[in-house]
């Protein structure tokens, strides 16, 4: 507490007289200003960025509003599970806000994101609507994948955000695949592959590292390492944990993934390298306040003063809303405000949401195959739910 | 009954059994009618003349049959392995997003030559030399499909895409399912499997019974050099994923194929042999043991009515239907393992749909459940020979 106050006063001192005056968010200035991460990055065989970060009062006002709709959105996806209206596996991202919207701050949407089953906020972040993502979650038929893929699988092509996979680890490969697939192109975008922890040690992994440093694909395996591979602890699982050096010839980073700043930073970076010398790994130090899913109370495994230690002192909303107020980019009661106008925003998505109807019976037999094929197909009974493989 | 039933000629797709239609229950044969496209524009004509040519595709060699073959040009002789790669050159010139991946496939020209002389004319990318990784280079490859483009995996032996299975399943399979459609995987995972010459258990694997339950995904057996082509051509440019079964033991036939470029349908049969008696269906290598059955069958006295499934998923039912009513006897000779084989589900399919037409039970010969020895009288013991196939068929006529 007593180091951010510290910290605060350090940012008053270089503050550049440029900083705009005006307090409304939707006409923040775009001037810059630089500001300094919470750690310094750590590299393995590579040169680190420097900690100083170029960022706008614009940006910093759009982090604080991306990262309350996502802590928001989950939180209410908690509610609505509790609530029976979400059912199977939801796996949430709160805590974890900063990577996604860090990240989104330093590419564009040709860039392809791809990762594994909490994939909520990275969906959001890509542009995916909130509609569509409750909707997806209660399994209606507006939802991203028309209530068929469910929690695990969001996608949005569009968007460049590739899902959204249940099986870990398997989504690594695929991402070499997006990456060979940029390279094949020559369009100069590069691959975000996200992982967790426990993924990381799947073999999978390594494979598809090795070729992605063998053709010089510009693929960026970021690991969000939230310390928890479901109910196992990272020293309990690995016999390295220190992620960002578990590529050998790969280079690695190590950003703090509770810093939004950093994130963007390391991103920026890694993608500049990606294009010129192929893959670089991320480790991500981030950390999620629920459990790996609904299913697991999440305190089984590690302490509650553990939990809400981590949510005083390295909460990544909580950073930002002191970055801002610090440098006088708006004041207490109006980064309340958009607090709101965030939760108001969230209602109404479920409400509608819940009035999206549920997807039709014949749904069952669309996009098995893509058009081609003639053949019947039949429900479980043999008498209903006949179609027509389209 | 039969008689009666062999007089209301089956040409097209109405079938009538007005009695029969009142107790059996909704899907029953009697509204089968496969929906499926026309032979002729569900095929790919590249000539307006062609389409006639591929509703009844030779069996081997230059059996000149068919008089529209004659009018053609003479055509050219070649290996079935040439044919493979005749029609992925073809396709690799034709679109500049299909790409071939897999062990061995570009410098060393493949470990069964497909790919021979592909690398040097498309590139080192197109034609891409993966570490020994298949669970992550099949990967890799649903990954680019998804983007847009169309890699074609090569199993050096099929039995080693058991650890991409997960890949082939979930990523493969179920990806345009589960994204609503957004993303379509128009992947061809291909490569050589079923029993060789004394190559032991781990490389004489038939992996068609594993795969036939993944959703998504297409399956198609080749067997002779002309369905090669095609059926490599067809498995490109679809749009769904397609498993492409070759024979480590077919790659040395030689035959004579159009020069015209031709494609053919995943989703038919191949009539090889027209009969009355006895319906045999088949693919892959053991259709040259059924041939080779047939002569003796011939000369027997009987008259065995050959077809090459290729499809094995999904089945050709209209193709087999229209068999099965002409003959009531089916017999099915396949490679794959007796339990849960591809035979298996095909009796299932024919004794659900065509039950009233068969007169004797549906015999299903296929190769013993056990690993391939290595010894080379048992490993032909595991697998179907053509006197097994002469005797299962005069069981069956008697």
């Amino acid at each position: 507490m007593a180091q951010l106050t510290q910290r605060a006063a350090t940012f008053q001192r270089t503050l550049s007289a440029a900083v705009s005056s005006t307090r409304c968010l939707s006409t923040a200035s775009t001037s810059p200003i630089s500001v300094e991460t919470s750690l310094p990055f750590t590299g393995h065989k590579i040169d680190p960025p420097s900690r100083s970060v170029e960022t706008t009062p614009q940006e910093l006002l759009s982090f604080f509003r991306d990262m309350a709709l996502m802590r928001r959105m989950e939180i209410a996806a908690d509610s609505l599970y509790k609530a029976k209206l979400i059912r199977g596996f939801c796996h949430l991202y709160d805590g974890q806000e900063a990577v996604a919207v860090g990240m989104e701050a330093a590419i564009t949407k040709k860039d392809c994101i791809i990762t594994a089953y909490r994939d909520h906020c990275i969906f959001l972040g890509r542009g995916g609507t909130l509609l569509e993502s409750f909707a997806e979650l209660m399994g209606r038929k507006d939802g991203c994948s028309k209530g068929k893929g469910g929690s695990m699988h969001f996608y949005k092509k569009e968007g460049g955000f590739y899902g959204g996979h249940g099986i870990v680890g398997a989504q690594v490969p695929l991402g070499c695949g997006l990456a060979f697939a940029q390279k094949y192109s020559k369009d100069e975008n590069v691959t975000f592959a996200m992982y967790g922890d426990g993924a990381a040690n799947q073999g999978q992994l390594f494979e598809a590292l090795n070729m992605a440093a063998l053709w010089d694909l510009p693929a960026i395996l970021i690991c969000e390492n939230n310390h928890y591979g479901m109910g196992t602890a990272e020293w309990r699982a690995a016999k390295s944990p220190a992620y960002y050096k578990r590529g050998d010839y790969v280079p690695g980073l190590k950003v703090d993934g509770m810093d939004a700043l950093a994130v963007k930073q390391a991103c920026k970076f890694a993608k500049e390298h990606a294009l010129k010398n192929g893959p670089i790994i991320l480790e991500m130090d981030t950390y999620r306040y629920h459990g790996h899913s609904m299913s697991d109370p999440g305190s089984t495994y590690r302490t509650r003063d553990e939990i809400s230690g981590v949510r005083q002192e390295r909460d990544p909303i909580e950073r930002i809303r002191k970055l801002i107020l610090s440098h006088d980019l708006a004041t207490e009661k109006e980064l309340k405000d958009t607090e709101k106008e965030v939760r108001k925003e969230v209602d109404e998505a479920i409400a509608q949401a819940k009035e999206s109807p549920l997807p039709d019976p014949s749904e069952l037999f669309t996009n098995v195959y893509v058009k081609g094929l003639g053949v019947e197909a039949f429900g479980a009974d043999r008498k209903e739910l006949r179609a027509v493989l389209p | 009954m039969a008689a009666m039933l062999q007089s209301v000629r089956v040409a097209s797709a109405s079938f009538h059994l007005p009695d029969q239609c009142s107790k059996l229950p909704a899907f029953s044969v009697c509204s089968l009618p496969v929906i499926r496209s026309e032979r002729s524009s569900s095929l790919d004509p590249i000539h307006g003349t062609r389409s006639t040519r591929k509703v009844i595709t030779k069996a081997v060699a230059a059996q000149a049959e068919n008089p529209a073959a004659a009018a053609s040009k003479p055509g050219h002789e070649l290996l079935l392995f040439e044919a493979l790669r005749e029609g992925l050159e073809e396709e690799m010139d034709r679109d500049p997003r299909v790409c071939v991946m897999g062990e061995d496939v570009g410098h060393y020209g493949g470990s069964y030559k497909v790919t021979k002389g592909l690398a040097e004319k498309y590139g080192d990318l197109r034609v891409l030399d993966t570490p020994i990784a298949e669970n992550s280079f099949t990967g890799m490859a649903v990954g680019a499909a998804m983007t847009g483009l169309r890699p074609i995996v090569e199993g050096m032996n099929m039995g080693f895409l058991l650890l991409a299975f997960n890949q082939i399943s979930d990523n493969c399979g179920m990806l345009h399912y589960t994204s609503g459609g957004q993303f379509t995987i128009p992947t061809v995972i291909r490569g050589p499997g079923g029993v060789g010459r004394q190559l032991g258990a781990e490389h004489s694997q038939r992996l068609e019974s594993y795969f036939q339950s993944i959703p998504g995904i297409q399956m198609v057996a080749c067997s002779t050099p002309y369905n090669a082509k095609g059926l490599m051509k067809a498995a490109i440019r679809s749009e769904n994923p397609v498993v492409l079964f070759e024979h480590v033991l077919l790659y040395n036939l030689k035959e004579r194929i159009p020069d015209e470029e031709y494609v053919l349908s995943l989703e038919e049969a191949e009539m090889v042999r027209p009969g009355e008696h006895v319906t045999i269906l088949t693919y892959s290598r053991m259709r040259y043991h059924v041939m080779q059955a047939a002569k003796t069958l011939v000369n027997k006295g009987y008259d065995p009515e050959v077809i090459d499934i290729r499809s094995l998923k999904p089945f050709d039912l209209y193709t087999i239907g229209n068999s099965v009513k002409k003959t009531h006897r089916v017999l099915i000779v396949e490679e794959c393992m007796r339990t849960g084989g591809i035979g298996a589900s095909l009796t299932a399919a024919i004794n659900e749909n065509f039950h009233d037409y068969l007169d004797a039970p549906i015999v299903c010969l296929s190769s013993q459940d056990v690993p391939t020895p290595y010894a080379g009288t048992l490993e032909e013991w595991t697998v179907v020979q053509p006197a097994q196939i002469v005797a299962a068929v005069e069981q069956l006529c008697r």
